[in-house]
């Protein structure tokens, strides 16, 4: 099947997000969601599937380039990774973070 | 071009937008500007650069904001601030292009002829333009790709200590196609083709911080601003000092000269009376040595002219005399259009300063706000 954001999904198989306070205005409120899993998926998948919910989130942590922002964290089952095509286990978990300090 | 002058005693209530580094606030002025009542926040905790009214329809208000975490994004308001949404597509530069909009520095209405049409400048300098009231944005490739835009602009590490800008976008009241840009650092370009081609217009304007003081771009505006009765006259806050320029002349007049010695011509904003040309306030601040960039001496003060820069005066009354260390952004002074005009800052210490009698006078209208870098009076 295919899901929100165009991924071939398996039926059934899902990725747990985790999400900080601070997209509250996205999400209204919601702390995490399950998103439809892709065969083999990546943060990437992850990300427009979640953008595809959440519209415009996505811009929000990843710059033009794709990068990651600089106060952004993503975890994959604990992890950090810094690459958008690092590979998630289907029925894993991604954690989105907000690092940042100062006044 | 015919501008709008409030009447006396009109019942007009005066908008002020206040935007600082955790959110947006609004004053608003009863009808002769005595009372001001404070409300707000809208984004607590967001960076808001700018927030501007459409003076086309009265009632789109356009915020760039980002936080400490979050991209930049541009909030939309279709009914003066009661309700808002994101941007669907905010200004980010071309994929591949390996430049990344840090955040959106500075907001312009379009020309009164395209409804719809903004202009927002960016940090690092990029050029970005919205035909739908700021829902979608797409870069002015005119600029943005423009073979010379890395030596106009140098390295994005280049420029003003968070970040080199694109700012002072104005449109000629007269002419869509004919527009004015200028960049922290970079200096200031026109172009009259609607932003399809630029060209430096420096000539005159010091840069005494490169080792040509006279190149052809590479200068620090700080604030260039037309005037809308005689859109033929810019006037510029530089980091080197004052200028006006009179078209079709190319070359900036230095009007800094007659400014104090012990102040100096130093300073960010720069405002100009709705109706005279020849009238406009600055905000002048310690550029000397290492570049405190606060109040001269500690003693904060407006400087008026009323002859296009030819002699300026002191305008402190009410102000505090002595031991207030604060200065104002170049977005965070602005002017009303009442018969007696008028004038407001923001400072780097969170007070909105207000006069009614065009500078002769000062009041405190808010405090204790965050930072404050931009106010604009609607």
């Amino acid at each position: 099947m295919t899901g929100r954001a165009g991924v071939r999904t398996t039926v059934g198989a899902v990725i747990r997000v985790r999400l900080p306070g601070l997209v509250d205005a996205y999400t209204g409120g919601a702390r995490e969601v399950e998103l439809p899993a892709a065969q083999s998926p990546t943060v990437a998948d992850a990300l427009a599937a979640l953008d595809a919910r959440y519209p415009g989130l996505r811009f929000r942590l990843v710059d033009e380039q794709g990068a990651i922002r600089p106060h952004v964290k993503l975890f994959v089952d604990a992890n950090l990774v810094r690459d958008l095509g690092a590979t998630l286990r289907r029925g894993g978990e991604l954690m989105i973070v907000g690092a940042l300090s100062g006044g | 071009m015919a501008t709008r002058s409030k009447p006396a005693g009109a019942a007009r209530k005066t908008l002020l937008l206040v935007a600082t580094r955790k959110g947006l606030w609004t004053l608003t002025g009863d009808g002769p500007r005595r009372s001001w009542a404070l409300a707000g926040p809208h984004f607590l905790g967001n960076v808001v650069h700018h927030a501007v009214l459409d003076p086309r329809d009265g009632k789109t208000l356009l915020a760039a904001a980002r936080t400490g975490h979050l991209g930049p994004t541009i909030f939309r308001s279709l009914d003066r601030g009661r309700t808002w949404k994101e941007a669907v597509q905010p200004p980010a530069f071309r994929e591949g292009s390996g430049r990344t909009v840090e955040h959106t520095f500075w907001l312009t209405p379009g020309h009164p002829s395209e409804p719809g049409a903004w202009f927002a400048g960016t940090s690092p300098q990029g050029l970005f333009r919205s035909t739908d009231g700021g829902a979608t944005w797409t870069g002015v490739a005119g600029f943005n790709e423009h073979p010379q835009r890395k030596a106009w602009c140098g390295g994005d590490q280049d420029g003003t200590p968070d970040g080199p800008k694109l700012h002072s976008i104005i449109v000629d009241p007269r002419d869509p196609a004919h527009l004015y840009m200028s960049m922290s650092s970079g200096g200031t370009f026109e172009s009259t083709t609607a932003g399809a081609d630029w060209r430096p217009l420096n000539g005159g304007v010091k840069a005494d911080f490169l080792p040509d003081p006279d190149p052809e771009y590479g200068h620090d505006p700080h604030c260039v601003r037309l005037h809308p009765a005689m859109p033929d006259r810019l006037f510029q806050q530089n980091h080197c000092g004052l200028f006006r320029l009179d078209r079709p002349a190319e070359r900036w007049t230095d009007i800094g000269g007659a400014m104090p010695k012990s102040v100096g011509a130093i300073g960010f904003p720069l405002v100009v009376h709705p109706r005279d040309p020849d009238t406009l306030w600055i905000f002048p601040m310690d550029g000397t040595k290492v570049w405190p960039r606060v109040a001269p001496a500690g003693r904060p003060a407006v400087y008026r002219s009323v002859n296009a820069g030819r002699t300026w005066q002191r305008q402190a009354t009410g102000l505090p005399p002595a031991q207030a260390w604060w200065t104002v952004k170049r977005q965070a002074m602005t002017v009303d259009e009442g018969a007696t005009v008028g004038v407001y800052f923001g400072t780097t210490s969170g007070e909105v300063w207000g006069s009614r009698d065009e500078g002769r006078t000062w009041k405190c209208l808010a405090r204790h706000l965050p930072h404050i870098y931009a106010l604009e009076a609607t």
